[in-house]
């Protein structure tokens, strides 16, 4: 058996509202507010970055697994957002926990769906039998650009996981994928924001993707909506997740727990996995989770988690998802904001 | 501006991991590591990895900043009197400088530190934000 032996996520400590983007594009907040399902958004201070928000979430992850970091046998980080075009996230992470040298490590990129692919590989991995322990990480800094739609839900967090075969806090059931090459959304090489396009973004790419991995997957466990304790769907805006759960069965006790879109925004690689922690923060013990991402390109990953009674021993290690998202908070007006993700140029 | 990616790339187990140096003979604990012990004189080490808790010992606000430094103003610089007895010198961020107060509690954070211009390489390291017990 493989799944979870330590988890972390990583929120920075700055909110934009949706009023304040509003008030600045002339755009109506109200109709913003209810036709994304969003009130605020974190924004990250000038001093982070994906590699920052990564090897912070990972350090709660490693606290909770309570393991030497030289274990660590494969680091891999998901992002859309990495601070370099070459060269890599992994091995500023691997570095930072102390994984180095005798480690594994690829940074990996699928619009939202890359934080679910390192962890695909890493309980696989495990699973193999070839690394004792891997981390997987999503992570993301991303920018909507000025005025844009995307703009009032592009938001930072982390959130690490650390699979392993013993000790486990969650065991993973199965997996299961449903990819096509889908359109929806991109950004070429050099383009400082991202092209989408417009309402080509729900029903043909999120819904149908991550509808059928979710279907796919319940029917490969040979379980039912019912069955699921918990629910977690990739979280572009708040109002996505909400339909996708009550068009498939699920009713909102299963998803409420996971659901950080409303005052989180879109953390794109970060967005489902901190989810997952959220729900682990407050989980019982022997009950099923069931987590599918969305990723722009396009695709979903599925799993199905049981959560253990070693998930209530390790949780209070670290400090909490929900905690961070609505203790730890300052609010910011649209000029620091725009300041803090470098939206005014400075002479140099 | 000047690249240091070789000496950069050097502290990168202090700045990264806090990592330290503890004395075998005296158990004094170096940040940075030394070669000779000021205390003892001795020579042996063992590394340890600082907890990253501590005390804000004392503090400066900067408000005209070095290059690289002018989008965070004003922001403090502090001395944090770590859990190990050693003081340390680092940025106090996620904070309003103005409501700092001497013995604050502190935690230590992954953080961007700088970078060597637009195309040269990214610094990161420690900094210290209030610890708020979350
Ligand atoms: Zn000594």
């Amino acid at each position: 058996m493989v799944g979870i032996v330590g988890y972390g996520s990583h929120i920075p400590r700055y909110r934009i509202r949706v009023e304040e983007i509003a008030k600045v594009w002339g755009a109506d907040a109200p109709s913003y507010k209810k036709g994304l399902g969003l009130n605020e958004k974190s924004v990250p201070a000038p001093d982070e970055d994906c590699a920052t928000l990564a090897v912070n979430a990972s350090r709660n992850a490693l606290r909770r697994a309570n393991i030497d970091p030289k274990q660590i046998g494969a680091v891999y980080v998901g992002s859309e957002s990495h601070p370099y075009a070459v060269k890599p996230t992994g091995t500023i992470v691997s570095e930072a926990l102390g994984a180095c040298p005798f480690v594994h490590t690829a940074d990996l990129e699928f619009a939202c769906k890359a934080g679910t692919e390192g962890m695909f590989i890493a309980l696989h991995l495990v699973k193999s039998g070839v690394v004792q322990y891997a981390l997987a990480v999503g992570a993301d800094t991303s920018q909507g650009a000025p005025g844009d739609a995307l703009e009032f839900s592009a938001a930072a967090g982390a959130a690490a996981f650390i699979m392993g075969s013993k000790n486990l806090a969650a065991e993973l059931l199965d997996t299961h994928c449903y990819m096509t090459d889908t359109p929806d959304f991109w950004r070429r090489e050099h383009a400082y924001y991202p092209e989408h396009g417009g309402r080509f973004t729900g029903k043909p790419a999120y819904e149908k993707h991550l509808f059928s991995a979710t279907a796919g997957m319940l029917e490969k466990a040979k379980l039912k909506p019912e069955d699921i304790s918990y629910v977690i769907f990739h979280q572009p805006n708040g109002k996505f997740p909400v339909n996708a759960a009550q068009k498939l069965g699920f009713k909102e006790p299963q998803y409420k727990l996971g659901l950080l879109c409303p005052t989180l925004g879109n953390t794109y690689s970060g967005s489902s996995p901190m989810g997952l922690a959220a729900t682990l923060d407050a989980a019982e013990a022997d009950r099923l989770i069931l987590l599918v991402s969305y990723g722009s390109g396009a695709g979903s990953d599925a799993f199905i988690f049981r959560t253990t009674e070693k998930l209530l021993e390790i949780r209070d290690m670290a400090p909490k998802t929900r905690k961070q998202l609505d203790e730890h908070k300052q609010y910011i007006e649209y000029g620091t904001y725009a300041k803090f993700r470098r939206k005014i140029l400075r002479a140099e | 501006m000047a690249m240091h990616v070789a000496r950069n790339w050097r502290e990168t187990p202090e700045r990264y991991r806090m990592e330290a140096a503890k004395c075998k003979k005296c158990s004094a604990i170096h940040f940075p590591a030394r070669l000779i012990c000021p205390e003892c004189q001795g020579r042996e080490f063992a590394t340890v990895r600082l907890s990253g808790k501590g005390e804000l010992a004392t503090f400066t606000i900067i408000r005209i900043a070095p290059t690289g430094f002018g989008d965070l103003v004003p922001y403090a610089v502090g001395i944090v009197k770590m859990d190990e007895g050693i003081h340390v010198m680092a940025q106090i961020v996620d904070c309003n400088p103005e409501e700092l107060k001497i013995g604050d509690r502190v935690v230590s954070q992954f953080r961007r530190i700088n970078q060597e211009g637009k195309n040269g390489m990214i610094l990161y390291g420690y900094k210290f934000v209030p610890d708020l017990g979350l």
